[in-house]
């Protein structure tokens, strides 16, 4: 088994640098391949009335004016020894890992990712408790009452729930429960600035509700469809013969063989959430790793862009290995020896 | 059975319902949503929202341009005139932006929003007058007792500075502070965001600004004394005094001089400091316990508000809805309301009378590539200004929202602007097919000709003016075939490129362009100057080649009678239309939302939004 782990981390590590190499070649190599020079990359970085010379002096400063390895090797030694960049009178240290320093707001990516980590864990963390229990418990309650009216308001509200973008729902959330109630936070408020758990939770519940409503929808579609084929075995039939209570037979036999292809989908959703909840931090301003994501593209941050991606890609690599892990504590077949 | 029909019908009404809410909210939001546009922007022209001026909403022009003032909501009630004038202070003002500052540091800021808000922590030589209307055009001095003498054929340039005027950590302000800001602004490598107009009109010898050339003097900028500070140029310029109000003259002492990290505490010479700064997040500022009002006549400022809070990187929609819900005192970037609310508010008389149309100093414009034919013949270019449906050109810009017809290419607000129409843009919007045909005969083209025409291909506006074009000309036979290009290129590689646009047969160019300042030198010299056209591209003026025009600016230049020197500009505005190498689309207007709460709020002209320096709340 530790042999497995670290096999896979062997993996991770390398598709990570893989990930940046290829996000790199993207932003730096491409745009040459177009016909870019150094200078026209370094043109969305100055000033509106910049002439040539101030042009080439930020080409220069930002590196655009060595070959793409070169900057490539200074991002990478970047990351794993830390760069110093020239604030003016002084030159600052960033450290390991740095990520690059940002074209636009001239600071070091790294500080301002584990800024945004919390935020975005917490609203990812807290949409998927609420999302999971949710979602399974509506699937698993559908799928024993098939066909009942719980059963088809359960999965209409599950439709309206996966047809509906975020960025609509959560405005509407926000018109009535906000401005019109005055229930819950008004956009834009940073749960980190609460000063008590409660606070915390207030800041967050809106886009917990509306991130966790999309998802659960999902989720309750997936178990009912995946308890309705197990409910249908064999082996169901003999635990009930059994004489086995019925909430054993549905949690333990029926529930937990159902439960490998969420576990599947809900460590991807987790991964692709932690590396940036774009349209959910977007809707509620939020200062996560993803409304982060946005404004560096829409700004062309590239340091900014490949700092997320790399992140993102970490995460989306941890879940899908943990997710493997798992399995073999949910289902005994794949353990592995 | 009954019990099936009622659910089957409840689920209709319920899908029915949710079918017309998302409608009726993507119709709102399918205009184009470019909110957040920064008075620079790295592909070029138009992005700003710069420094921009209201008219009010056609009668503009000819507002009050002061005094007077208003407590009785109406649509307009803060153009030209105050609204709920008001001397009470305290409360919280409370701003959010959609996007993030550029930067706080006054070398390195170039949004027209930030130019309007940096009053409050900095002062510069002179300014922009906090005052309703046209007042809001006209320079004051502000940390100048008066404003810059000229001398030596107006190459140079001298200001005396008030005396006490401190930071806020008490100590006197001197003329070397304000020195010392205007060369660390000289640094382009440091602060690439902000202009370059010091960097190109001061007479800098090779100095690259004081962290690369340490303990270098620079002889282009002198203080005599701790009160005086001389600027020499290298060319004459009479309009030294609009740099002069630059952010870059906000003095910065040189012992908290960080460089690029200045941003995160600038040192306040104006009302207010800051209290907290979370970069990219937000800041919060209070009073400046060592501004003294006495030593600020001029700028018109009234710090009312005890704090302001200004929170960063917030959904557009969200200001709009929280404006209205009265969550929020100001969307701070001034650019107005996103379609979305744009629809709800001007449908709803209520919210409708707390709205502002501001103009601002931007045009919408189509270039006519001269160098491609038959576009180089003058008759051929007339048939296209009077053929083609402004009215079309209005509507892809969202009608009277977003701006009126233009008649000419300068903005009726910009001092010196005349009332110019030669091809009927304000008399017969619609075009005037007869006319422009025997034009066409007068060319040598009776039966139309075939041309391009370039549009970024991001930009839904400029999409819908080539069609509406498309449309209108086809009418008369020029048959226009559309070419998108990616906006980021769109000038650097482009349109904007000599020799690509004529290869291509470029003939049409839909382009836009937005004032630094309410100026002609501001508005006209990128677009119109032939000798700014650099063959290798990243040009903003696309093809107005006219040595009379070039010869004009250069005799503004040299104009140091502000009246006459205005007048110029109206000139050259007219000879630009006189051969007819222009056609001009639309003067932008942004909807503006103003909270009940709001008081003192009225739109500047110096910036095409509310005054920043003058609002106050009731909120307490």
């Amino acid at each position: 088994m530790l042999a497995y782990i670290v096999r896979r981390l062997g993996v991770a590590i390398g598709l990570l640098f893989v990930i940046s190499a290829v996000a790199f070649a993207i932003f730096f190599y491409v745009p040459r391949l177009a016909g870019a020079t150094a200078d026209d990359l370094a043109s969305r970085y100055v000033g509106k009335s910049a002439g040539t010379e101030q042009i080439h002096q930020a080409a220069v400063k930002l590196g655009f004016t060595d070959p793409v390895y070169v900057q490539y090797a200074r991002f990478a030694k970047g990351v794993v020894m830390g760069s110093d960049y020239d604030t003016g009178p002084s030159v600052v240290h960033c450290p390991a890992p740095c990520l690059g320093y940002s074209f636009i707001t001239q600071n070091p990516v790294w500080p301002d990712l584990v800024a945004a980590m919390p935020v975005t864990l917490s609203l990812a963390l807290g949409a998927a408790v609420l999302w999971v229990l949710g979602g399974v418990a509506t699937g698993v309650l559908s799928a024993i009452r098939r066909g009942s009216f719980f059963d088809r308001a359960a999965m209409g509200v599950a439709l309206t729930g996966v047809s509906l973008p975020i960025f609509f729902t959560g405005l509407l959330s926000l018109s009535v429960f906000s401005y019109a109630l005055h229930w819950t936070a008004p956009g834009g408020t940073n749960p980190m600035d609460a000063k008590n758990p409660a606070g915390w939770a207030y800041a967050l519940i809106l886009p917990w509700t509306t991130l966790a409503f999309l998802n659960a929808a999902a989720y309750a579609r997936l178990t009912r469809a995946g308890m309705l084929e197990t409910m249908n075995e064999d082996y169901i039939r003999t635990a009930r013969a059994k004489g086995l209570p019925e909430r054993t037979v549905v949690i333990k036999h029926g529930l937990r063989a159902s439960l490998t292809p969420i576990l599947t989908i809900f460590g991807l959703d987790l991964g692709l959430l932690l590396g940036g909840a774009i349209l959910t931090e977007s809707t509620f301003s939020l200062p996560g790793i993803g409304r982060y994501a946005v404004i560096a593209i829409n700004n062309n941050d590239l340091p900014k862009v490949l700092g997320v991606t790399i992140v993102g890609a970490f995460f989306i690599v941890t879940a899908s290995l943990i997710v493997d892990l798992l399995y073999a504590v949910v289902d005994p077949r794949v353990r592995i020896k | 059975m009954k019990r099936n029909r009622i659910r089957t019908a409840i689920a209709i009404g319920v899908v029915a319902s949710l079918g017309a809410t998302a409608c009726n909210s993507k119709s709102k939001t399918a205009a184009d949503a470019s909110k957040t546009t920064p008075a620079s922007s790295p592909s070029g022209a138009d992005s700003g929202s710069g420094s921009a001026a209201p008219s009010s909403d056609g009668s503009s022009s000819t507002a009050p341009s002061s005094g007077g003032g208003t407590a009785v909501a109406a649509q307009n009630a803060a153009v030209g005139k105050i609204f709920n004038p008001s001397d009470e202070k305290g409360g919280t003002l409370r701003y959010a932006n959609s996007g993030d500052w550029d930067s706080l540091d006054p070398a390195d800021t170039y949004y027209g929003y930030s130019w309007n808000f940096i009053r409050n922590y900095g002062r510069t030589l002179t300014v922009f007058k906090a005052g309703p209307g046209a007042t809001g055009a006209e320079l004051a001095p502000d940390l100048a007792e008066t404003l810059g003498v000229p001398s030596d054929d107006a190459k140079t340039w001298t200001y005396k500075l008030r005396k006490g005027v401190k930071f806020e950590d008490g100590t006197v302000i001197t003329s070397k502070d304000v020195k010392y800001a205007v060369e660390r602004s000289l640094d382009k490598e440091t602060f690439p965001n902000g202009p370059t107009y010091f960097n190109d009109f001061l007479d800098l010898k090779g100095y690259k600004g004081p962290y690369k050339d340490k303990g270098k003097d620079l002889k282009a900028i002198e203080t005599p004394d701790d009160n005086t500070i001389v600027f020499h140029l290298t060319k004459t310029f009479s309009g030294f005094d609009y740099f002069a109000q630059l952010p870059a003259t906000i003095p910065v002492p040189q012992a908290s001089d960080k460089g690029a990290k200045y941003k995160e505490h600038v040192i306040s010479s104006g009302p207010y400091k800051f209290a907290t700064n979370n970069l990219g997040k937000n800041f919060e500022m209070v009073r400046n316990e060592n501004y003294d009002p006495a030593s600020d006549p001029d700028s018109g400022r009234k710090p009312l508000a005890d704090k302001i809070t200004v929170a960063l990187n917030v959904n557009s929609d969200d200001i709009d809805n929280r404006l209205q819900s009265g969550d929020l005192d100001v969307g701070i970037e001034g650019t107005g309301v996103g379609p979305a609310a744009q629809g709800k508010i001007l449908s709803d008389d209520k919210l409708k009378a707390n709205s502002d149309s501001a103009a601002v100093a931007r045009l919408w414009y189509t270039a006519i590539n001269t160098d491609v034919a038959p576009l180089d013949n003058i008759e051929c270019r007339k048939a296209i200004l009077i053929g083609a449906d402004k009215t079309g050109y209005q509507r892809a810009y969202g009608g009277a929202t977003g701006g009126d017809v233009a008649t000419s290419m300068l903005p009726p607000m910009i001092p010196g602007a005349k009332k110019i129409d030669l091809y009927e843009a304000g008399t017969k919007p619609e075009g005037d097919a007869d006319k422009a045909k025997a034009a066409l005969k007068a060319c040598g083209k009776e039966s139309g000709f075939a041309t391009n025409i370039s549009f970024r291909a991001e930009r839904p506006k400029e999409k819908a003016t080539a069609e509406a074009l498309q449309q209108s000309l086809a009418k008369i036979g020029i048959k226009l075939t559309l070419k998108p290009f990616p906006a980021a290129d769109y000038y650097k590689l482009y349109a904007g490129k000599p020799d690509y646009a004529k290869t291509n047969g470029l003939g049409m160019i839909i382009a836009g362009w937005g004032a630094d300042w309410p100026d002609g030198f501001g508005f006209l010299s990128q677009i119109v100057d032939s000798r700014v056209i650099r063959p290798a591209g990243g040009n903003t003026n696309l093809g107005v080649k006219l040595p009379e025009v070039d010869a004009l600016l250069d005799k503004a230049l040299q104009t140091t009678d502000k009246t006459a020197r205005e007048g110029l500009w109206g000139d050259i505005d007219q000879k630009v239309m006189d051969s007819a190498s222009v056609l001009p689309g639309v003067w932008a207007k942004g909807l503006l939302f103003r909270p009940e709460n709001l008081t003192n709020v009225f739109v500047n002209n110096g910036f095409g939004m509310y005054d920043y320096a003058a609002i106050g709340t009731s909120k307490k």
